[in-house]
């Protein structure tokens, strides 16, 4: 089953277009990894995916449910209560966490599934427990976020994502706020989540572990697609010459 | 007069001193942040007028704006303000005024909030009103403390501007005696208590912020 589509997505800042016709299917258990030079729209192509920009055409559509249809090459959006319940079809895991400060770790997770999701508080905080033991943060759940290093910032990050239990995961640069140690860390985390067979998409530099954690490589730069495939296949024996070029420092 | 006896009389217009003090708060604090709101409306004709009030408000003398409450009811609807209504005069006035200085304050610190506490309950599903009473507006007291200290140290003082409208608190009784005395003692007791007033308020602020400093 597909949990996310995007068909013909298109998006401009100021007149300038950022994405051109992108198209990107992800189906279950499947782990997407999206490379290419800042600027190349990968970032902006997450955003729309996860609703907190606008595209200005195609569609998007979670499980086969419309959030974005495509009329006559506008986006039209559901309306908010349909989006509302789409969003929790996916979680977000961001370059600087965005961990809410005031809150301990504990509150940080458990707060959106009782408030927003409204299920119980015993299973709620069971199910957060169990996840801060998988990331490793069992001894840290009444620290305030900046009592924790930023690897253990970006693993509650996760935790909270997945207190939520989405069907997929979105990751924009989890690492590049780190340094190598705690990338370490993080990428070891996200490795047993595809492990898990988590759906994910990742936007990363990190070219190795791109290879090694996807099932599917998408280039991008200057907004579209430039090639996608096969991991191995694109990393190491890229075919554009963009691609080529791009990878040349780490092959 | 005795400085003791002095001292009695004064004293007994510090309930009023505190009754516009603590009133103003009352009222400025929550005006304040729905003036700040108003201000940030995407509605421009709502953010045109709510600044062009701010800037009157900030941009005239608090006593002009006494004095306006006061006696323009009269020059308006030929309505004389009752003694019993004083007060109420200068409540409105007092905290229309310090509503504005609060409004500015509150905004500076919404809007030194990072969009990323925006996106990250946004994504979680949090509504706009979630967000803002949850993880935003908690952020921004802590962040706008310093500020409100000053402006309330500054009420403080302020409320001896009452006397403007004869309103019998302790610096207008003082200056009642200072009259009637030939003396400037009353003065010197009017600068010990507003000292000492402020003091309780630096000390109580500064507990605030140590109770709010179990975070970053």
């Amino acid at each position: 089953m597909n949990i996310l589509e995007i068909e013909h997505c298109r998006k401009q800042f100021d007149g300038k277009e950022v994405l051109h016709d992108i198209s990107l299917t992800v189906s279950e258990g499947q782990v997407v990894s999206i490379i290419g030079p800042s600027g190349s729209g990968k970032s902006t192509l997450l955003r729309c995916a996860t609703l907190l920009e606008t595209m200005d055409g195609g569609s998007l559509k979670y499980l086969g449910k419309s959030a974005v249809r495509d009329e006559g090459g506008r986006a039209v959006y559901a309306s908010n209560a349909e989006l509302h319940q789409l969003r929790s079809c996916f979680g977000l895991v961001f370059q600087n966490f965005n961990l809410f400060p005031h809150y301990t770790v504990l509150k940080n997770i458990t707060e959106a599934p009782m408030l927003i999701q409204k299920r119980d508080k015993a299973e709620v905080y069971a199910t957060a427990r169990d996840l801060l033991s998988r990331m490793g943060l069992s001894d840290r759940e009444d620290a305030y976020p900046y009592q924790l290093s930023g690897g253990q910032q970006q693993r509650v990050s996760i935790a909270r994502a997945l207190a939520m239990k989405p069907k997929m995961l979105f990751f924009d640069e989890p690492t590049s706020a780190l340094d190598p140690e705690l990338t370490g860390e993080i990428l070891k985390v996200i490795r047993g989540l595809a492990a898990e067979h988590m759906t994910m998409v990742i936007v990363t530099h990190e070219m190795a572990f791109a290879r090694d954690v996807s099932d599917h490589v998408i280039f991008m730069d200057g907004g579209v697609i430039v090639e996608q495939g096969n991991p191995t296949d694109i990393i190491n024996n890229p075919t554009h010459e963009r691609t080529i070029q791009f990878l040349s420092r780490f092959n | 007069m005795t400085l003791t006896a002095m001292i009695v009389k004064m004293s007994e217009g510090l309930g009023r001193t505190c009754a516009i003090f603590f009133l103003t708060l009352l009222f400025s604090l929550p005006l304040g942040l729905l003036v700040a709101l108003m201000r940030m409306s995407k509605n421009r004709v709502v953010s045109a007028i709510t600044s062009a009030c701010i800037s009157i408000l900030r941009g005239t003398p608090l006593m002009l704006q006494l004095i306006a409450v006061a006696y323009g009811p009269f020059y308006l609807f030929g309505y004389t303000l009752l003694v019993k209504e004083k007060l109420l005069a200068i409540i409105i006035a007092f905290s229309l005024n310090y509503a504005a200085y609060f409004a500015e304050i509150y905004r500076g610190g919404i809007e030194s909030m990072p969009v990323g506490q925006y996106e990250a309950a946004h994504v979680l599903g949090y509504s706009k009103g979630q967000t803002f009473m949850r993880i935003i507006l908690p952020q921004v007291v802590k962040r706008i403390l310093p500020s409100v200290t000053n402006e309330v140290i500054t009420l403080v003082k302020d409320t001896s501007m009452a006397f403007t409208l004869a309103y019998m608190e302790m610096f207008s009784i003082g200056k009642q005696i200072a009259n009637s005395q030939s003396s400037f003692l009353p003065f010197v007791i009017a600068g010990v208590f507003y000292y000492l007033m402020n003091s309780i308020v630096a000390f109580a602020m500064s507990r605030c912020e140590k109770a709010l400093s179990y975070y970053r």
